[in-house]
C-alpha cells in the first residue's frame, strides 16, 4: 500500500478546500500511530471502557445442528454501544482531542455509528452534530433520541435519497464549512486516505483477538472467517490479521435485498462496476452514466452503494471472496441464531450467519468457522416484527 | 507556462475583466440550456461553465444540487448534453468549460470522454473531486486532446497555492469560501492575497467564485483577479423562471458583465 491506494483502488478524491484537513489528519494520525503514550490511552479506553476483548464463543449447538464445521462467534455485540463500531470513534475522537479538534461530525445509517460517535464525544468532551438521511431518521427514531440523550446534535438530512450515501454527501459539504476545529469521523473504511487505513487499523484489534483466543482454544487457525460487509470495516477489521494466512478463507457477506438480480439490492461487489466517489476510488452501484444508484437492504447498516477500496482490492485479487445474502436469508438467521443460542445478533450480522448456515453443513467436523457477530439486534427487533407482519405498540 | 492550446480559455480574459456564468446543463431542458448559452453569450459573457449533473454533487450548495435533480429528473444524459452543446456550438464563439465530477469522466471512459470535448467544442474541465495530488486521474489523456483542466485553489490551500498554480492550465478558480457553492451576503475570505500568491509563479487568469449574486460584490472580486463566475444566484433565476427563464437570466448576465467592466 502506497500513498492510500490498493492496486488501482484508493486515493483522495475530495474537493481541494478538504485537501488541507485531509493530509492534517494523515500527519496526526502517523505521528500518534508511532506514539506509545496514544496508544497506552486507546488501549486502556478499548479495555476499560469499551470492554475488550471481546469474547470468541463457541457455538456449539449451532455447530450440532448444521452437523459440519465447528463454528465460533467473535462477540462484538458485546462492546460498549452494542457494536464494532466503538473500536474505530475511540481511536478517531482519541486522535480528534490530540489534534487539538473540540468538534467532531458524522454521517450515520441506521445509527450506530451515531450513536458511538456520540458516546465518544460524550466521554471526551468534544462537541458532536452527526448527520442521518431523513428516510433514516424516521425508521430509526430511537437511534435520534438516543444520540440527543449523549449530547449530540442529529441533523435528518433531505437532500437526494434521503439516506447513508446523502449523509455521507452532508458531513463532507459541512466539513468544508468548517474545518478548522473539526474532525470528520468516519464510519467505515471508506472515504480519501488516510480514513480507509486508519479505520482498518483501529478495527483490526477484532482479527488480532480471534487469532489469539482460537490459538488458545484449538491451537490453530480458523478455516474461514466470515464478516457482513456494507462500506466494509468489521469485516476489515476481522480479516486484516489473516491477510498473510492464505489458508484462512475470507468470506464478505454482502446485502442482496430481495436479490441481486432484482436491482433491489447493495450488493457492491457482485452488481458494481469500478468509480471514483466519495474520496476514493472503489466499486460502486451505478449506472451506465456513472450516477450513483439508490440501493436497497432490509438492513440499514449495509444499505451503501459503494465498499471500502481495500475490500475491492481483496476481492479484485481474490484473497477474500464476497457473497450476496437476501433479507429473507438474513431474517431467517436473525431468529435462527436467537432460538438456537440465545443470541440475537444484529440484521447486519445476521447475512454473515446466514452464510455460515449455507456452507457449515459441507465442511468437515475438523475445521472451524469464525463468524464475526459485528453488533447485536436490539435496534432491529421492530423492523423484523415488521418483516414477519407483527404489529408492536409500544 | 500555460500551454498555447489552453490560449482559447486565456483569451476570454483579454477584453477587461471577465464574466463567467455558471448554468447547469439539461435545466429545465437540454432545450432551454441551448438558448441559455446562446443568450448569455450575447448578454456579454466571456466564458460559460457548464454543469454535467451527477447524481451526489458534494461541493454544491442547494439550489445548484436541486439544479442537478431537475436536469436529471429532465433525463438530462452525458451523451444528451455533449450532443447540445456541439449543437450550440454552430452559434456561441466563446469558450465553453465543463463542470463535472470525476465519476462521469472514468464511467464515460476518460479518452472517450476527451475525444467527445473535442469533437463538441469544450475548451476545458473543472473537476471539483479531482485536487491536485489526483490529477494524473485525466492529465495525461486530456492533455492529449487538448482539454484544460481548470484548478480550483481555496481559502484552506496556503502553501499548496505556487504548486497547484505552477501547473495550472486556462485559468485559475478562486475559490472565496470555505464550505460549498451558494449565495452569501458578505466575502470575508482574503482573497486578494491568494491571488497574489498566484502571481508569483504564474500569469494564467485568476477568477473568483462562490458566493458571488450582487453586481457590487462582483465588482469587489474582479478588482483583486481577472474575473468573476456566479453560479447560484443564476441558477435560481432559473429554477424561478423554468422554461421562460433565458430573458431574465441574459439580463442578470448583462448587468452583472457591466458592473466587472467598470473596474
Amino acid at each position: 500500500m502506497e500513498n492510500g491506494k490498493y492496486g488501482i483502488f484508493g486515493g483522495q478524491y475530495v474537493p481541494e478546500i478538504l485537501m488541507t484537513a485531509v493530509h492534517e489528519v494523515e500527519t496526526a494520525y502517523e505521528r500518534y500511530k508511532a506514539d506509545p503514550q496514544f496508544q497506552a490511552e486507546l488501549g486502556e479506553l478499548m479495555r476499560d471502557y469499551a470492554g475488550r476483548p471481546s469474547l470468541l464463543y463457541y457455538a456449539e449447538k449451532m455447530t450440532r445442528d448444521l452437523g459440519g464445521a465447528k463454528i465460533y462467534l467473535k462477540r462484538e455485540d458485546l462492546n460498549h454501544t452494542g457494536s464494532h463500531k466503538i473500536n474505530n470513534v475511540l481511536g478517531q475522537v482519541l486522535l480528534a482531542k490530540k489534534m487539538g479538534k473540540t468538534r467532531v461530525i458524522a454521517e450515520t445509517g441506521a445509527g450506530q455509528h451515531g450513536v458511538a460517535t456520540a458516546t465518544a464525544a460524550a466521554l471526551m468532551d468534544m462537541e458532536c452534530e452527526v448527520f442521518m438521511g431523513k428516510e433514516d431518521t424516521d425508521r430509526q427514531a430511537l437511534n435520534v433520541f438516543r444520540m440527543e440523550l449523549l449530547g449530540a446534535k442529529v441533523h435528518a438530512v433531505t437532500t437526494g435519497t434521503q439516506t447513508l450515501k446523502d449523509a455521507v454527501n452532508e458531513t463532507m459539504r459541512e466539513w468544508s464549512r468548517r474545518v478548522d476545529d473539526t474532525l470528520y469521523v468516519l464510519g467505515s473504511v471508506m472515504g480519501p486516505h488516510p480514513f480507509p487505513m486508519m479505520v482498518r487499523d483501529f478495527q483490526k484489534v477484532i482479527g488480532k483477538e480471534i487469532k489469539e483466543q482460537l490459538k488458545e482454544k484449538e491451537g490453530r487457525l480458523p478455516d474461514a472467517v466470515l464478516a457482513c460487509v456494507g462500506g466494509g470495516s468489521n469485516a476489515m477489521g476481522a480479516f486484516y490479521e489473516f491477510i498473510p494466512d492464505t489458508s484462512v478463507a475470507l468470506i464478505g457477506c454482502e446485502a442482496a435485498g430481495l436479490g441481486v438480480e432484482t436491482g433491489k439490492h447493495a450488493a457492491t461487489i457482485a452488481k458494481g462496476k469500478a468509480g471514483i466517489f466519495h474520496g476514493m476510488k472503489s466499486l460502486f452501484c451505478q449506472d451506465k452514466d456513472g450516477q450513483i444508484e439508490p440501493v436497497y437492504s432490509l438492513s440499514a447498516g449495509l444499505d451503501y452503494p459503494g465498499i471500502g477500496p481495500e475490500h475491492a482490492h481483496l476481492a479484485e485479487t481474490g484473497r477474500a471472496s464476497y457473497v450476496p445474502v437476501t433479507d429473507e436469508e438474513a431474517v431467517s438467521a436473525f431468529e435462527y441464531l436467537s432460538r438456537t443460542e440465545g443470541i440475537i445478533p444484529a440484521l447486519e450480522s445476521a447475512h454473515a450467519v446466514a452464510h455460515a448456515r449455507k456452507i457449515a453443513p459441507g465442511m468437515s467436523k475438523d475445521q472451524i468457522i469464525v463468524v464475526n457477530l459485528s453488533g447485536r439486534g436490539d435496534k432491529d427487533v421492530a423492523a423484523i416484527a415488521r418483516y414477519r407482519g407483527v404489529e408492536l405498540y409500544e | 507556462m500555460n500551454d498555447l492550446r489552453y490560449e482559447r480559455i486565456s483569451k476570454a480574459f483579454d477584453h477587461g475583466k471577465a464574466f463567467i456564468p455558471f448554468i447547469t446543463g439539461g435545466d429545465p431542458s437540454l432545450e432551454v440550456t441551448e438558448r441559455l448559452l446562446i443568450a448569455m453569450e450575447e448578454a456579454g459573457a466571456d466564458l460559460i461553465e457548464i454543469g454535467l449533473p451527477f447524481s451526489d454533487p458534494i461541493a454544491e450548495g442547494e439550489v445548484i444540487q436541486e439544479a442537478t435533480y431537475r436536469a436529471l429528473a429532465a433525463g438530462c444524459t452525458t451523451d444528451g448534453l455533449f450532443d447540445m452543446i456541439k449543437k450550440a456550438r454552430e452559434t456561441v464563439q466563446i469558450p465553453l468549460v465543463l463542470l463535472t465530477y470525476i465519476n462521469s469522466i472514468f464511467s464515460y471512459g476518460k479518452e472517450t470522454f476527451m475525444q467527445r470535448c473535442v469533437e463538441c467544442g469544450v475548451d476545458g474541465l473543472i473537476v471539483p473531486d479531482m485536487p491536485f495530488e489526483e490529477k494524473d486521474e485525466v492529465m495525461g489523456v486530456s492533455r492529449k486532446y487538448g482539454v484544460a483542466i481548470i484548478s480550483l485553489i481555496a481559502p484552506t490551500s496556503k502553501e499548496r497555492i505556487k504548486a497547484i498554480a505552477r501547473d495550472a492550465q486556462g485559468f485559475i478558480y478562486v475559490v472565496s469560501s470555505l464550505g460549498v457553492t451558494g449565495v452569501r451576503s458578505e466575502i470575508t475570505t482574503n482573497v486578494e492575497e491568494m491571488t497574489e500568491m498566484v502571481r508569483q509563479v504564474t500569469d494564467v487568469p485568476c477568477a473568483i467564485g462562490f458566493g458571488i449574486s450582487r453586481p457590487e460584490q462582483a465588482a469587489r472580486m474582479a478588482r483583486v483577479s481577472d474575473g468573476a463566475i456566479v453560479g447560484s444566484a443564476i441558477v435560481r433565476i432559473i429554477g424561478e423562471y423554468g422554461e421562460e427563464c433565458v430573458p431574465a437570466v441574459a439580463a442578470y448576465v448583462e448587468e452583472m458583465k457591466e458592473a466587472v467592466m467598470q473596474v
